[in-house]
């Protein structure tokens, strides 16, 4: 019976966004919020009614047929979803996350122009992300994919007065499309070798057709790692997701933190199956991970913007479940998923609350001294930092992140356990130097001074939620995958578990050791360490994120642009045209001709009868 | 009888037209009523048809008028439907009442001239669209040219010290001229030759199926045929006239001609180029693909660069005929079944696109893309219904166009991997030119604040109504797909039978092609 539930988590949000789209703008704000929220909310009461049915029950996949999209020949893919472990997992985060930070948004967005918009966006959001989750065949998941990019297109470009906004916004859909027409062909491949777009088909069949390390699963999954190296901001496709901050606050907390910047991590475990048989590949998402998550770590140290440090953190901490994916452990990369989006998303709406009551001053040196005055706000910043930096035993954050470490010595990738851990160092560090930076020392601008705490259940209750969630007690949700990942390397071997946990939370106390101290009493120090010579130079290489914009742009934008601009005039029209200009050009020569004086065309027909007789001697006359 | 019915609906609609502009806004009303019959009697024809049974093999028309014509000359009045050509009349029939209503304001000179030959062109579509006699085809073919000139030189624009809609009209006129005499010059050797073989002089389309061919001549007669065809598609680099026509065309003229004229270039290339020459169509296949796939990089790259808003659009439509032809040169069931898709979706979205421009132009006076911006807040629904069909014009999942252009790749993957793999990168090019109107439309700082008069209901039903469709079709494809299945795997039978003869065959310079009707 709760199986027939399972289409309303989709209907749901999409009766909401086309009730707020037709409203036109008649709708006040309270009740566009209500609309807003209350189909969120009713989706995630749908699905926790399904998970605890599912719970309960034997856990076997469901699968819902609702009819067939296409149906040409052999391909006919239908809108079907299939809930198993896996899409429960991701369902239960995006409705529920989703709920607290549409009920959030309803505080942080009162009084702006274009609520409806912005329900309207959000909603549609919810709506493509579980279907993208649900969807039993890569078509549907491929219209999901599509749609959360557009709905996160526009919601980066929601303050659309400012040019800037919309670059951003143009940016992200863009770049992520680049790894979507990898994936769009990855999919062409798969449905050219096996027929067939359904899931769980094509991972039977691969694995009866391909031996591992077959040169096309190798390129297979080359082509579909692409796709999420770009929607989950992966280098060398990463590039979008800072710039996105440019969206609401709670956008940057549920789109660009919590659940559609995994999607490329849901993808990656979704078809395991085919990253299994492709080894080399499996290893490339472990580097690329780990290269990103150092990437973004040092580049979160040299932000200003609060919302850019947490971006470059979000980015780091995929760059972990990346790395968790390319060891095998693919049941913690998905557990790492679920605690950072409870952790994420508080850092996100507390990183709100501070910049509303700060009047929209987001930047960190004009902030400051704000602990007493947003005492809420910071609460959470201490708890999701803390989680953050996975702090031992109490935060969620440490069970999942340590467990990605451990899987990855136990697969025997002492590099990428290296670089786990200099990368929770680095959060350490760029951890406290945000809450420092907000909450501590004095109130550097006006704004700060006057802040004041904002009020109600709506801007309280899901900070609180999330804060809860973000401690030990989230830990405790971890979903039992089991029966769709393969046994992750470590589940046989213990010895050296101990050890790693170990050194794991001794990085993790002494980054953040390390960054109290350095920014809680040696501020004045770093501000003239970083003004010039060395670090200087390496503050502004750190600031610009190692300098990947102005490559791509130099490399890509520019000469595009030339092409474009040199193509304006269309010359292939142009050469075509050619032929019109010649006739123009007789014309205008024969007319010359006729220019009615008598002795001219006496002339001409002395001249032309001498000549056709010249010719006709020439040519046999003679 | 219905379908000459569908043919003299709008001609006899278009004299009213003409001869109602003394009863003041009549003329519109009629043009109305008459596009709403074509619309109808398309329907009730789908809606009385079975698709399903008919059989391959045989001549599969599900309705056929014969009348003898000329007969010295083998010439009949010789009119036939099956799926393929319903799809497309239904669509001229929807695309015609969207043309009738955006000239409601726009066009307020004249306007009994204006609807005759707004009717004209679009009796002259559905006749294309019917005549499976060669000659008649080609007098439809020329038919619709004539009023088409009319609607830009008389109702265009021109754009003060650029290009005239003289200019424009002149344009198209000789482009499509010549396109169309290439090709009578390819019918008349094609029934010379059928002439020869048979000593039956005849234009009739089943008959010169079974012309037997030799190589060379079938792949000279069958450019004359494609290059006719390519100029309407437009295939680059024959594509010289679309902008110019689309920039100074009226709302109404862009519409029709992006939505249903360039669909005649797809439709006469299944019906006839294909099907009468399959194996030279075989061979020409790379060289066509490869041609699809520089239309797309050339439309996109160009479409980037405009700002004229007409023109961009008109750059997109030649970026997407570049996917349709790619699809009806690969062979694949899918493939072409993804091609009318996309036909149709293209159909919809560029004509709403058109309207959509219009309606800009009608509140602010100018195309210049540079001299909007901001007019997000200004516009009421207007910039909710642009970001639909921008969508839709960028193949957004859920739209249409997706469905087409997924089905266009997907099927012709297994053949021509690498023409899928470069097409696919078409697709990021798309949206840069998407999202690049949507910004300098509608986004970035306002220029103004007073708000601008929104959208009435004329407007929003027409815009509503097509974005329907294009989210039905994106949804629900499949009622357009069974419609014309029978007529797509006959062309796929086609196709493949040479190219799986062709290792084989390759010393033969003869073949004989005996496949009765589609």
């Amino acid at each position: 019976m709760t199986e027939s539930l399972l289409p309303l988590t989709f209907l749901l949000p999409l009766a909401g966004t086309l009730l707020l789209a037709f409203s036109a703008g008649r709708l006040g704000e309270r009740s566009v919020v209500w609309v807003g929220t209350g189909s969120i909310a009713l989706a995630a009461l749908v699905t926790a009614s399904l998970g605890a049915a599912f719970i309960l029950g034997e856990q076997s996949p469901q699968t819902v047929n609702l009819y067939t999209w296409i149906a040409v020949g052999d391909f006919t893919p239908g809108v079907s979803l299939t809930l198993d472990a896996l899409s429960l997992t991701m369902l239960s985060v995006i409705t529920g996350v989703g709920f607290l930070i549409h009920w959030f948004a309803g505080w942080y967005m009162r009084g702006e122009e274009g609520m409806t918009r912005f329900y309207t966006y959000m909603n549609l959001f919810v709506f493509s992300m579980v279907l993208l989750v649900l969807a039993d065949n890569l078509l549907l998941l491929f219209l999901g994919w599509e749609g959360v990019g557009l709905c996160s297109y526009l919601l980066i470009g929601y303050y659309y007065h400012n040019d800037s906004n919309g670059g951003a916004a143009m940016k992200a859909f863009i770049v992520t499309r680049i790894g979507d027409v990898f994936l769009a062909v990855g999919l062409f491949l798969l449905f050219a070798q096996f027929g067939t777009l359904n899931i769980a088909e094509l991972l039977t069949r691969a694995n009866e057709a391909w031996s591992v390390g077959e040169p096309l699963a190798q390129l297979t999954a080359l082509l579909i790692l692409g796709g999420a190296l770009g929607k989950s901001a992966q280098l060398p496709l990463h590039t979008w997701l800072a710039d996105a901050m440019a969206g609401p606050t709670p956008v940057s907390a549920l789109i660009h933190a919590a659940t559609m910047v995994t999607a490329g991590v849901y993808l990656i475990a979704r078809l395991h199956g085919i990253f299994e048989l492709a080894p080399a590949v499996l290893y490339l998402v472990g580097v690329i991970g780990a290269l990103t998550l150092l990437m973004a770590g040092f580049a979160a140290l040299a932000q200003t913007d609060i919302k850019r440090v947490l971006a470059y953190s979000t980015m780091s901490q995929i760059g972990y479940m990346f790395l968790a994916l390319g060891v095998g452990a693919y049941s913690a990369g998905i557990f790492h998923l679920v605690t950072h989006a409870f952790f994420k998303a508080l850092l996100f709406l507390a990183a709100g609350a501070v910049i509303v009551c700060c009047h929209h001053e987001q930047d960190i040196r004009r902030l400051g001294g704000l602990r007493r005055r947003l005492p809420l706000a910071y609460l959470s910043f201490v708890v999701g930092g803390a989680a953050l930096a996975a702090l031992p035993l109490v935060t969620a954050g440490f069970y999942s992140k340590d467990e990605i470490l451990w899987q990855a010595l136990a697969a025997e990738q002492q590099g990428l356990l290296v670089a786990g851990l200099l990368g929770s160092l680095l959060t350490g560090l760029y951890t406290l130097r945000l809450i420092v930076g907000i909450f501590h020392g004095k109130p550097n601008s006006e704004a700060a001074k006057k802040a004041k705490a904002g009020r109600g259940l709506q801007h309280t209750v899901p900070l609180v939620v999330l804060a809860v969630l973000s401690t030990l007690l989230g830990a405790w949700l971890r979903p039992d995958l089991s029966a769709i990942f393969p046994a992750a390397p470590g589940a046989d071997a213990h010895s050296g578990h101990t050890a790693v946990q170990l050194i794991a939370s001794a990085t993790a106390i002494a980054g953040i050791l390390v960054g109290a101290w350095l920014f809680l009493t040696q501020g004045p120090k770093l501000a003239r360490l970083v003004a010039g010579g060395v670090g200087g130079f390496f503050w502004r290489w750190w600031h610009r994120a190692f300098g990947f914009d102005g490559l791509y742009d130099r490399v890509l934008v520019r000469p595009f642009l030339t092409v474009v601009c040199g193509l304006r005039r269309d010359w292939l029209d142009a050469f075509c045209g050619l032929a019109g200009q010649l006739a123009l050009a007789l014309h205008a020569g024969l007319s010359r001709s006729q220019n009615g004086q008598l002795r001219h065309y006496a002339a001409a027909t002395v001249v032309g009868a001498t000549l056709i007789l010249a010719v006709l001697v020439m040519l046999g006359y003679e | 009888m219905i379908l000459a019915g569908l043919i003299l609906i709008p001609f006899l609609g278009g004299l009213l037209c003409w001869q109602g502009e003394r009863f003041g806004e009549a003329p519109r009303w009629i043009a109305l009523a008459t596009m709403v019959a074509v619309l109808i009697t398309a329907l009730a024809l789908w809606a009385g048809a079975d698709f399903q049974l008919a059989d391959p093999g045989a001549a599969a028309w599900l309705w056929e008028l014969r009348l003898p014509w000329i007969p010295r000359f083998g010439i009949e009045f010789h009119l036939a439907l099956d799926g393929l050509s319903l799809v497309l009349i239904a669509l001229t029939g929807f695309l015609g009442i969207l043309a009738v209503l955006c000239s409601w304001k726009e066009v307020q000179e004249g306007i009994g001239f204006f609807h005759l030959n707004l009717l004209f062109v679009l009796g002259g579509v559905v006749g294309v669209f019917l005549a499976v006699d060669l000659f008649l085809f080609f007098v439809f073919w020329e038919m619709m040219l004539v009023p088409m000139y009319f609607l830009i030189a008389l109702w265009g624009h021109s754009e003060p010290g650029g290009k005239t809609s003289t200019y424009a009209a002149v344009k198209f006129f000789i482009y499509t001229q010549a396109g169309g005499l290439l090709m009578l010059a390819a019918i008349l050797a094609l029934v010379f030759a059928h002439q020869a073989n048979t000593g039956e002089l005849t234009f009739s389309y089943e008959a010169l199926l079974a012309t037997t061919l030799s190589n060379e001549l079938a792949l000279v007669l069958m450019l004359g045929f494609f290059i006719a065809f390519a100029v309407k598609l437009p295939v680059v680099p024959l594509h010289g006239w679309l902008p110019d026509a689309h920039a100074q065309a009226p709302t109404a003229g862009s519409v029709d001609l992006a939505g249903i004229l360039l669909k005649t270039g797809a439709y006469g290339l299944l019906r006839f180029a294909l099907p009468l020459f399959p194996e030279a169509s075989a061979q020409f296949a790379p060289v066509a693909m490869g041609l699809g796939v520089l239309g797309i990089f050339y439309g996109a790259v160009l479409a980037c660069g405009q700002t004229n808003i007409k023109r961009l659009i008109a750059y997109t439509s030649i970026s997407h005929m570049g996917f349709v032809l790619i699809g009806i040169y690969s062979g694949s069931t899918l493939a072409l079944q993804g091609a009318l898709v996309l036909m149709v979706a293209h159909g919809l979205s560029a004509a709403g696109l058109f309207v959509l421009g219009g309606q800009l132009y009608e509140r602010l006076h100018t195309r210049d893309m540079s001299q909007m911006g901001g007019l997000w807040g200004r516009l009421g629904s207007l910039p909710g219904f642009s970001l639909g069909f921008v969508a839709a014009a960028l193949g957004m999942p859920g739209t249409a166009n997706f469905v087409g252009e997924f089905m266009v790749l997907l099927g012709t993957f297994p053949t021509a991997p690498w023409i899928v793999v470069l097409a696919s990168g078409g697709l990021i090019l798309s949206a840069i030119y998407a999202l690049t109107l949507m910004q300098k439309v509608y986004f970035g700082p306002a220029q103004k604040s007073a708000p601008l008069p929104g959208l009435d209901p004329r407007e929003y039903s027409m815009l509503l109504g097509t974005f329907a469709l294009v989210l039905l079709f994106g949804l629900f494809p499949q009622p357009l797909l069974d419609t014309t299945s029978t007529v797509m795997s006959g062309v796929q039978g086609l196709f493949e039978a040479p190219v799986a003869e062709a290792p084989q065959g390759g010393g033969t310079s003869e073949m004989t092609i005996d496949r009765g009707g589609l």
